[in-house]
């Protein structure tokens, strides 16, 4: 029993500690990047305290609930939004032992509850009662029904070539030359996780200069950070998938005692990315972002499922 | 009465009182909403009955299917907040969707509880797993099982043709 309330606090704590580690790691890298002064500022020393002075920010701000919005589902949206990726922080494995909860199926289990994710982005785009917001929902619903699927079969791929549908034992199952085996597998999962995190290039249901800020348009204060603070939660849990994967999770030089620090560093490695890719692209339009997933990223993965099981049936 | 039994009735009691609301409530929204809490937690009686792979897929193929849904309630009423007197249930509906809601509950628990026997399942030792799921499906019900997939492939290929074939017709969609 004892064990149980240690993993759950260890979660939550993570839970609470990476999404800032990543926030704080992307206003650095942007700054850096794009050569801005503001996140350099605050606190003197590499600005280190932007974090900080953004989170006070939120609390103090008015919690302000739209006059004609639909009350209930207005204020759920944000916590329908964030707990899934606690979920699915729970069962990713940082090294064999080092694991919230030790689930048989744990891949299904992550792809599931990051689905209902999607569910609290199109209540907060409806029950605010803004068109905008409206847009943004359908936009976003649009984009993650589409790239749920190459994401799934992705996934599927890896499933496959481990024989199993643990996260643990696709970890255990991996070797070095799946890196290659598996590229295109990588590539379409790595895009998806994008379109599904709604990070650019795939910000479409956000896009400022278009739809004002899509379903976060009327929201304020601490409701806001939590949409935020899922977002980045969604960075942590998708790096470290991608980590545990496609780049073998805690496989490395060091002994297996420090595992998890592999885990941790790969993950962070693939968050890394995924703020440099926001950092250098430029917004795909609606079409294109259809097109890229229906017409590209689908047949890629059934390619790379096809390749997996006439590499698992010729060696077995 | 064990924890188990405890939870289940806890997630049970919700799935039901979550289907009812489903049928009840006034605004197609919050039907659709309602609807996924009650899909949701019979996933949840799936895992705590051990069934840890059903309930799995449960939950990623009604959550995409209620997404869907949600964005066809919005598209077809305009997505209104509150009540609006052309689309909200008038009360006489939502009295007979209740009715024929339980109608049907009692239908479906007389034909198919008799059907599954009075078999005992130990919980403790989990009867079924994924790999003999996997065996079952791809195994014994292998055909079936393909047979279903192609009348989904029709289906679909049929959705699209209906659709197709409306735009064709001169543009007569509304």
């Amino acid at each position: 029993m004892l064990e149980v309330v240690l993993r759950a606090a260890a979660v939550l704590a993570a839970f609470l500690v990476l999404p800032l580690l990543v926030g704080q790691t992307e206003h650095k890298v942007m700054a850096h990047m794009q050569g801005r002064l503001g996140p350099m500022y605050a606190g003197g020393f590499h600005g280190w305290a932007q974090l900080v002075a953004d989170g006070v920010k939120f609390v103090q701000k008015e919690d302000v609930t739209p006059a004609r919005a639909d009350r209930w589902v207005f204020r759920l949206a944000p916590a329908v939004a964030l707990l899934p990726y606690l979920v699915a922080l729970a069962v990713i494995p940082l090294s064999p032992s080092v694991v919230g909860a030790q689930v048989d199926a744990s891949v299904l289990l992550v792809l599931a509850v990051m689905g209902v994710g999607i569910v609290g982005t199109l209540m907060a785009g409806w029950a605010s009662a803004n068109k905008y917001s409206l847009l943004g929902g359908m936009r976003a619903a649009a984009q993650l029904v589409s790239y749920e699927l190459p994401m799934v079969l992705a996934v599927a791929s890896v499933a496959l070539a481990a024989g199993t549908l643990s996260l643990t034992g696709i970890a255990a199952a991996w070797r070095p030359w799946w890196l290659l085996w598996q590229l295109p597998g990588a590539l379409v999962f790595l895009v998806s996780a994008l379109a599904e995190l709604q990070r650019p290039p795939f910000d479409m249901p956000v896009a400022d200069s278009e739809i004002v800020f899509g379903v976060f348009t009327e929201y304020t204060g601490l409701r806001f950070a939590f949409f935020l603070l899922a977002e980045y939660a969604g960075i942590v849990v998708l790096s470290l998938l991608f980590a545990v994967l496609f780049l073998g999770g805690w496989a490395g030089p060091l002994p297996d005692v420090l595992g998890w620090l592999w885990t941790l560093l790969k993950g962070f490695a693939v968050a890394v990315v995924v703020i440099w890719l926001r950092v250098s692209w430029p917004r795909l339009r609606e079409d294109q972002l259809q097109r890229l997933a229906w017409v590209w990223l689908v047949p890629i993965a059934l390619v790379q499922l096809a390749v997996t099981s006439v590499v698992v049936v010729a060696t077995r | 009465m064990t924890t188990r039994d405890l939870v289940f009735a806890a997630v049970g009691l919700l799935t039901a009182a979550a289907g009812l609301l489903a049928v009840t409530t006034r605004h197609v929204v919050h039907a659709a909403l309602w609807l996924l809490v009650s899909l949701g937690s019979l996933a949840g009686c799936y895992l705590v009955l051990g069934q840890e792979l059903v309930g799995l897929v449960q939950l990623l193929v009604y959550v995409g299917a209620i997404v869907v849904l949600v964005l066809f309630a919005l598209m077809l009423t305009r997505a209104p907040i509150g009540p609006e007197a052309q689309i909200s249930t008038p009360g006489w509906q939502r009295v007979v969707g209740a009715v024929l809601g339980a109608a049907t509950t009692a239908l479906v628990a007389t034909l198919v509880l008799p059907a599954l026997g009075p078999g005992v399942v130990d919980l403790d030792r989990a009867p079924t797993s994924t790999p003999q799921v996997a065996a079952a499906i791809f195994g014994t019900w292998v055909w079936p099982f393909e047979l279903l997939s192609v009348l989904l492939l029709v289906a679909l290929v049929g959705a699209f043709a209906v659709s197709r074939l409306v735009v064709a017709d001169g543009g007569r969609r509304r």
